[in-house]
């Protein structure tokens, strides 16, 4: 049986930094098994969680002093609630994790302190007929792990209660930036060639110029859907995302005209302010997959107002850009 | 939740109060919070602050609950529609 820490190594705080940034987020894991946080007896508590890397070390993090059994299930290094989202962390999967790893052998009790947002995908009326085990939902955040252990397992309602206060959504802007940076290396191809685009046919000075200038406009209106955005999230107006992300938008689009003001004409500087307003929009849109109140339903009817505008905007500011040097 | 709410009027959460059993399951698992169980039986609170994300209908023993459940990511939902386009799954989403 394997005995896992309660506190950080060195190598725990850059895996963390590594998964936050998005380099190793995808193969960031833990194999799934049975494990004994300081020496668990036959009473002590079996908590169940998922095998991502940070999920797992959210975890035994908290439980310094506390003796007890961690069922770690193959989630395919997907968070709790993620996982439960889109049905790994499932009723099938703790049933055959419980089994597999023989936990009704290492406690007399018959209960799985299973997090709350796993409820998602797992019945604990299925756990209990399938398996015996009694599915008792803990709170939704570890740290309040030891004080439900402490109170018999109680948990109040601000421990119920999922929150998305500024350092939490401060963690999430590293992830959204790294997965840019595919696209971006397309946007910078096209953003040369577009630019390039004269009445000489192809003008590589203008290429450069105007490129770079593009795509320094590209990076100010990624920090305004991307990073201000999520920052300022309750205090922008509107409901809809795509709507959210305008005000940082106009923000970054201010910022980027006046930058380039003396070198681009007036059909310039509304396309780059266009595409810088775009591009906080859509980003903005984006970001809620990373929130904890945003519904599918309500996802998509915004996407069906806002992608058919991004794209309008999008191609009317790349017909401004590409038509620029014609007059 | 402290300020956050999203497009009223979208959540596809339905309960029939009728079939309720009233064990309670929903008031424990749901992380808006948003129903509560009393003598009148179970009472929806504000519905438009449900997230859909199906713990409460995954978790009624009678299915008195019904909600369209998914994970409210444009992304997700980008690459669904891109999928549908091209007829296979060449698009993941993020996590």
């Amino acid at each position: 049986m394997p005995r896992i820490a309660t506190t950080a190594s060195g190598h725990d705080i850059w895996g963390t930094i590594g998964a936050r940034i998005g380099l190793i987020r995808s193969r960031y894991r833990v194999a799934p098994g049975l494990y004994a946080v300081g020496t668990p007896g036959l009473d002590s508590a079996v908590l169940v969680t998922a095998n991502y890397k940070l999920s797992f070390d959210a975890l035994r993090f908290q439980l310094s002093g506390i003796n007890a059994w961690l069922l770690v299930i193959d989630t395919r290094g997907i968070n709790v609630w993620c996982a439960a989202g889109k049905g790994t962390f499932s009723t099938e999967e703790v049933i055959l994790s419980v089994n597999r790893y023989q936990v009704a052998q290492v406690v007399n009790h018959r209960e799985l302190v299973v997090p709350q947002l796993a409820a998602t995908g797992v019945a604990a009326q299925e756990v209990k007929r399938q398996c015996g085990f009694r599915v008792l939902f803990g709170p939704i955040r570890a740290a309040d792990l030891p004080a439900y252990l402490a109170h018999g397992k109680q948990c109040d309602e601000a421990m119920r209660t999922v929150t998305f206060f500024l350092p939490e959504r401060a963690v999430l802007i590293p992830v959204e930036l790294f997965l840019l940076a595919k696209p971006l290396l397309v946007i910078l191809v096209l953003a040369f060639l577009l630019s390039g685009i004269s009445p000489t046919v192809f003008s590589l000075t203008l290429a450069l110029n105007r490129g770079l200038m593009l795509m320094a406009a590209t990076a100010l209106g990624i920090a305004g859907g991307a990073v201000l955005m999520p920052l300022m999230l309750p205090w922008l107006p509107f409901r809809q995302f795509w709507l959210k992300g305008l005000l940082p938008g106009l923000v970054a689009a201010a910022c980027s005209v006046l930058l380039f003001a003396p070198r681009i004409v007036l059909t310039e500087k509304i396309a780059m302010g266009l595409w810088v307003v775009t591009i906080s929009s859509y980003l903005a849109m984006n970001f809620t997959g990373s929130t904890p109140f945003t519904s599918p339903s309500g996802v998509e009817y915004e996407m069906r107002r806002g992608i058919p505008m991004q794209i309008g905007v999008t191609c009317l500011a790349v017909f401004l850009w590409a038509a620029s040097p014609f007059w | 939740m402290h300020g956050y709410r999203y497009i009223d009027g979208t959540a596809t959460l339905r309960v029939d109060r009728q079939r309720c059993v009233g064990c309670g399951n929903c008031t424990l698992v749901c992380p808006h919070r948003i129903f509560a169980l009393s003598d009148q039986g179970l009472e929806v609170r504000d519905p438009d602050l449900c997230m859909e994300c199906g713990a409460c209908a995954k978790n009624c023993p009678v299915q008195a609950i019904a909600v369209s459940p998914g994970v409210g990511c444009a992304v997700a939902i980008l690459s669904a529609w891109a999928n549908r386009i091209v007829g296979r799954k060449i698009f993941s989403d993020c996590c």
